[in-house]
């Protein structure tokens, strides 16, 4: 439960992910931001008008799917690192992209582990690509392979042991 | 200068985000501010928050804290009419309206026409067994060690705090390559914003609810803590205790406002404990009890940087106005802030700070 140890349920996952067609069609953004805080950043920084616009700064953001172009200007703008980029339409398996911000960096090609919301090893996997390296406004940018049933499941990764 | 004493029209205490935004405001109606700061850089807080901030567009939402403080720092800098002086403590606001400044190893003593209090809070400390070992210190020294002087102050952490500083701090350590064992919450529910929990526990660290520390135990250093849960009453629960091996706690266990020179000055303070404490009763101009007085930030009620921010403007603008600078923009300046203010406080996570608000407003009316 997440007022208790930080971990979202099925329903809350469900409630804030694109549906099959989607996820199958290109990338879209997957947005983890369950409570009403005062933060607008994600509506304010999509280029495409896809996370509808928040008045009263405090409502949670919704993802308007049939505009988002899972560009990603929103996960890098997150404060919270809450917005992940999940890609279906690849045959070779999903490519995730996730917020990142230790030292030191993977290098595109690498495998790494890929770590559940409770910080927990699902399996190794194959760095397509890592982006915003320098890190100094906004978090780098990991491009992680993974098999389609754990595009709503790996949320980290561990270099270590890699 | 007459009798070695300075005049100014504003003095503001305190240089991060609440008392540069109130210079700033000030200094935009033309009139003059002397800034003391008592670090040696301007910020406050947030000069050592590497952490990406929330907020609307108007306290620079989505930015890293460091970058915010150097963003207001360098306006403040290129201000006309802002001295600004650092490694200079406001030492005592005395009964003819003149203040001590301690700089450059001298008294130095100016008598403004108003004053902006913007000092901030201080951490709380936990009374345990053990809580005078080297490797015990809150969560703010540690994060000022990792991230403003680039010392690691051990290898593995257990934090002790689960509101958002304790997520937070706890976060950066891991940056910083330190182990955290866990976080420990006294309250049955995590207490900071869930966002920040998700990205502690998405690299492997529990949080323990419902949890205190007993004591902390080591030879000459901290080796390790006792911890155990509490009752809904949050007492021990005996037969609980558990060890954690560690080699630093970091204490993130709340804040409470540095009020003392509103108090010495003669402004009546309050208790409210949604605020975080005894706070300067103030009305919506953040003007205290005491004339010429006003007060902002984690000062007047433990809050947030953006919430700092707009509160700055509002002490800035006020002392501006009742000084006859400005005119009608700096009154819908003001509008414009009390407006953001509102906004700020209009969620379900700011119910308690509008409760507290509320006592403390109709404190106002009492005295
Ligand atoms: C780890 C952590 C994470 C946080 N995360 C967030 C966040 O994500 N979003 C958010 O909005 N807020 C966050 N905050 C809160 C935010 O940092 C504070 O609310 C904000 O900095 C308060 O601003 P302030 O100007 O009132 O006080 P401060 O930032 O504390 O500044 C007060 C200044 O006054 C100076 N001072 C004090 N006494 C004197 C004196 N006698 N003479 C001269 N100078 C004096 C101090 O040195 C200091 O520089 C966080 C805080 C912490 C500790
Ligand atoms: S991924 Fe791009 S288009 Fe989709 S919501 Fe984010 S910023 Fe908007
Ligand atoms: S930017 Fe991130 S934290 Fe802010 S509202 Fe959007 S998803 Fe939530």
């Amino acid at each position: 439960m997440l007022a208790k140890d930080g971990l979202p349920e099925e329903g809350d996952l469900r409630a804030v992910m694109p549906d099959e067609k989607k996820l199958a069609a290109g990338p879209a953004a997957i947005i983890e931001c369950w409570q009403e805080i005062p933060c607008d950043a994600c509506a304010r920084a999509c280029p495409n008008y896809a996370i509808l616009p928040m008045p009263n700064l405090y409502e949670r953001p919704q993802v308007d799917f049939s505009r988002c172009r899972g560009c990603g200007v929103c996960l890098s703008a997150c404060p919270g690192l809450a917005i992940f980029i999940a890609d279906g339409s690849r045959s070779e398996g999903a490519v995730l992209r996730l917020p990142y911000e230790f030292l030191p960096l993977p290098q595109a090609g690498q495998r790494v582990a890929g770590l559940g919301r409770a910080g927990e090893v699902l399996g190794k996997f194959l760095v397509l690509d890592v982006t915003g390296a320098n890190m100094r406004e906004n978090p780098a940018v990991i491009f992680l392979l993974v098999p389609p049933d754990m595009a709503m499941r790996v949320r980290n990764i561990s270099l270590e042991g890699a | 200068m007459t009798g070695g004493v300075r005049e100014c029209d504003v003095l503001v205490i305190g240089g991060g985000p609440a008392g540069l935004c109130a210079a700033l405001a000030a200094a935009s109606c033309g009139v003059g501010v002397i800034m003391a700061e008592r670090d040696g850089h301007l910020g406050g807080q947030l000069a050592k928050q590497t952490h990406k901030f929330f907020g609307s567009a108007r306290q620079f939402g989505g930015e890293r804290g460091f970058l915010i403080a150097q963003r207001l720092a360098a306006e403040a800098e290129n201000a006309a009419g802002i001295e600004i002086l650092t490694e200079t403590p406001v030492l005592g606001i005395y009964e003819d309206g003149v203040a001590t400044l301690l700089h450059r190893g001298g008294h130095m003593k100016v008598r403004p026409r108003k004053i902006v209090a913007a000092c901030g809070a201080a951490e709380n400390f936990l009374a345990f067994e053990g809580n005078d070992l080297p490797g015990v210190c809150s969560a703010g020294a540690a994060e000022t060690l990792i991230n403003a002087q680039g010392v690691l102050p051990g290898r593995r952490a257990l934090m002790v705090g689960g509101g958002n500083v304790g997520l937070m701090v706890a976060y950066q350590l891991l940056q910083a390559g330190m182990e955290v064992p866990a976080l420990i919450n006294h309250a049955p529910q995590i207490d900071g914003y869930w966002v920040h929990a998700a990205k502690i526990r998405r690299s492997g660290v529990p949080i323990l609810n419902s949890t205190t520390i007993k004591s902390a135990y080591g030879n000459g250093q901290v080796e390790g803590a006792i911890i155990c849960e509490v009752d809904e009453n949050r007492q021990p629960l005996p037969g609980t205790e558990r060890r954690v091996e560690c080699d630093l706690i970091c204490l993130a266990v709340g804040l409470s406002p540095l009020n003392g020179l509103c108090q010495q000055a003669g402004a009546a303070l309050a208790y409210i404990p949604e605020l975080s404490g005894h706070v300067p009763v103030t009305d919506e101009y953040l003007r205290t009890s005491q004339e010429g007085l006003y007060a902002a930030g984690d000062a007047a009620g433990v809050e947030e940087a953006a919430t700092a921010m707009e509160e700055g403007k509002i002490a800035g603008l006020s002392a501006a106005v009742a000084l006859g600078y400005g005119g009608t923009a700096a009154q819908e300046a003001l509008t414009e802030a009390a407006a953001e203010l509102k906004r700020l406080r209009e969620g379900p996570m700011s119910e308690r700070i509008r409760r507290g608000l509320a006592v403390l407003r109709s404190e106002v009316i009492k005295c």
